[in-house]
């Protein structure tokens, strides 16, 4: 069954089940209450210090998206790929701006979702609704990248096979998505809580394994660019006329002029989309004041030098000569090539591990924003503790499942694709949310016309993408041709350009037309409060009501 | 130092941080190597300590900002 050794596979074997052990023994870890509110359930009890919280959001952003999925795109020969490192350089400076501000309104009217903060500021049911929905939703193929990384870490041990049979292929995505389920559900965030340390430790460990040992293997840095810029030329020469036909993308090692603007609109584009996600905001709202953020937004970038050589793994995959048809598997094989095998067993278990985490912490979030925000803001209004708490687990299972549809029906060429697609959506609450956060120069109603545009407009043309030489599929490639241009743009970025000019147009003459804009529940006031001043509120209550 | 003369520091401070990254046209080539590494990757990465460096210093620039802010109170 298996085509790596019995010692790789029994200690991944040993730091799987340890892990789903801990899962469930983290059920009672610093127990307070009762299990079966909300509150315990999806805030792990907010006793976390600055230490476990650094933990957490590190656990959000390094994940199987930076052992799988970019360096899978470099190892494919598109240098576009390493965007995620200005992503990951861009984005504190933002999270140090914005979100001291969201913390702050936040702490003071007891909001516990962007859906709550938009729905006080902009007095607009309608438009939190848009905004819960659309988190939930942007959510699900960002979980699906988590799931595609434990796939193909699966398929490289040799569980599961190309058979026809569609349940034998994807067994290994469906042995992952049970035992995330099922842990997830019973522990609430505890559950990544308690793991992330045992994540931590092994992927640091690995990282530096793979980053210092693995070069000096195949003759360093040098010989890793040259050996993979030359299999590069070689492939360009091979499908000169392939290329020119534009049935396969010529490949390279920095992106060619052309891709400027897309490789700069991916990076800018994630980096604004990655604090709107519903599991972001959780971690920055969870945290004690308003200088603990800015101080996270200054220490998480040491772990961006990490992703970055990680990112480079896909080049050091070429160089040590190894060959897949699926290039999402290029790690790990370089993995069980390359390590002795029981440290490839520690380094699957590394990558598994580390996608089972941010997709916990990410359905939990999804979860929470049903709960408050859906159900029992339009279904039961006097919902109970306990049944916010099993609509929360139904919710987290739900959000899960919609991954697996995404991974199974909707077919990129990267698994990096599926959170793009994510990010097209979120970046729709960017006017709503993080405009929101400055001024309330927008109306309620343009906003949410400029949300529908953008959905509309961004699903559209990414369904219309077809893969590079594949006429007539979809989802293939999160660039288009900016309008009127044929300069190659994240779509995410032109969506969300789109959406401003219909939010601000509509505000114009909404405001000339004098429709009402509701009442503000929030004064200028809240923006800059800290903890110690009047009425902030130190721990968020998810179960009271936002006033 | 005035609120807003602070904040106009701090906006200056992570400025570089955020638009640098994004100048693709900078740093898009393959001379001079670093240590075997293309131009192109040891640049951006090497933008991450700048980065780190500016927002520490923004980060205690905000903090002075936020306890004048609380002794004013």
């Amino acid at each position: 069954m298996s085509n790596v050794s019995t010692v790789a596979f029994s200690v991944f074997l040993f730091f799987f089940l340890l892990v789903t052990i801990l899962g469930f023994v983290a059920a009672r870890w610093r127990r307070a209450a009762d299990m079966g509110s909300l509150d315990e359930w999806g805030l792990g009890g907010r006793g976390f210090g600055t230490f476990i919280a650094w933990f957490l959001i590190g656990g959000d952003l390094y994940t199987a998206y930076t052992f799988v999925a970019v360096p899978a795109l470099l190892y494919a020969g598109s240098a576009i790929g390493f965007f995620a490192v200005p992503y990951t350089i861009v984005v504190y400076p933002l999270i140090f701006l914005f979100l001291p501000r969201l913390w702050s309104v936040s702490h003071r009217h007891g909001y516990v979702t962007p859906a709550d903060f938009v729905e006080g500021r902009y007095d607009s049911r309608p438009l939190a609704l848009a905004v819960a929905l659309t988190g939930i939703l942007a959510t699900m193929p960002y979980i699906a990248l988590q799931l595609v990384g434990i796939e193909v870490v699966l398929q490289v041990m040799g569980i599961g096979t190309e058979d026809a049979n569609w349940f034998v292929k994807d067994l290994p995505l469906f042995i992952a998505f049970a035992v995330l389920a099922a842990y997830t559900y019973s522990s609430g965030l505890r559950a990544p809580a308690l793991i992330a340390f045992v994540k931590d430790t092994l992927i640091y460990v690995v990282i530096i394994v793979a980053i210092i040992y693995l070069p000096t293997q195949l003759g360093g840095w040098d010989a890793i660019f040259s050996k993979a810029t030359d299999s590069f030329a070689t492939a360009n020469e091979t499908n000169a006329d392939a290329i020119a036909a534009g049935s396969v993308a010529p490949k390279s090692a920095i992106p060619a002029p052309l891709l400027h603007w897309a490789y700069a609109s991916l990076a800018l584009g994630s980096a604004l989309a990655l604090f709107m996600y519903p599991h972001s905001v959780t971690a920055v709202l969870s945290t004690r004041n308003r200088s603990v953020i800015r101080r996270n937004a200054a220490l998480l970038p040491a772990y961006s030098f990490l992703l970055g050589l990680l990112a480079l793994l896909g080049f050091v995959a070429i160089a040590a000569g190894v060959k897949v048809t699926n290039p999402q598997q290029a790690v790990p094989q370089l993995f069980e090539n390359e390590f002795p095998d029981w440290f490839a067993g520690v380094a699957f278990a590394a990558i598994v591990i580390g996608a089972l985490v941010p997709a916990a912490i990410m359905s939990i979030a999804a979860a929470n924003l049903w709960t408050r925000n859906i159900y029992r803001a339009f279904i039961n209004r006097g919902a109970t503790h306990a049944q916010e708490a099993q609509q929360s687990k139904y919710a987290s299972l739900m959000v899960k499942f919609g991954a697996l549809l995404f991974v199974l029906f909707v077919s990129t060429t990267y698994a990096l694709d599926l959170q793009l697609l994510g990010g097209v959506w979120i970046l729709q609450t960017f006017p709503a949310i993080v405009v929101g956060l400055y001024g309330r120069w927008f109306h309620r109603w343009a906003l949410l016309a400029g949300w529908a545009v953008g959905m509309v407009y961004g699903t559209v043309v990414a369904y219309g993408n077809p893969k590079v030489g594949d006429p007539g599929s979809h989802f293939g490639s999160p660039l288009n041709e900016f309008p009127f241009t044929e300069t190659l743009v994240y779509i995410g970025f032109t969506t969300l350009l789109i959406n401003l000019l219909v939010t601000v147009v509509l505000t114009v003459a909404l405001r000339a037309a004098g429709v009402d804009e509701g009442t503000d529940a929030t004064s200028p006031d809240d923006y800059g409060a800290d903890l110690g001043d009047e009425d902030v509120q130190a721990e968020l209550d998810p179960e009271a009501a936002a006033h | 130092m005035s609120q807003s003369a602070r904040w106009t520091l701090i906006l200056v401070l992570l400025a570089p941080a955020v638009v640098l990254p994004l100048l693709v046209p900078l740093y898009d080539s393959e001379d001079p190597t670093l240590l075997g590494f293309p131009f192109y990757y040891w640049f951006q990465l090497a933008l991450i300590p700048v980065a780190v460096v500016l927002t520490v210093v923004a980060y205690y620039l905000a903090k002075a900002g936020d306890r004048d802010r609380a002794a004013k109170r």
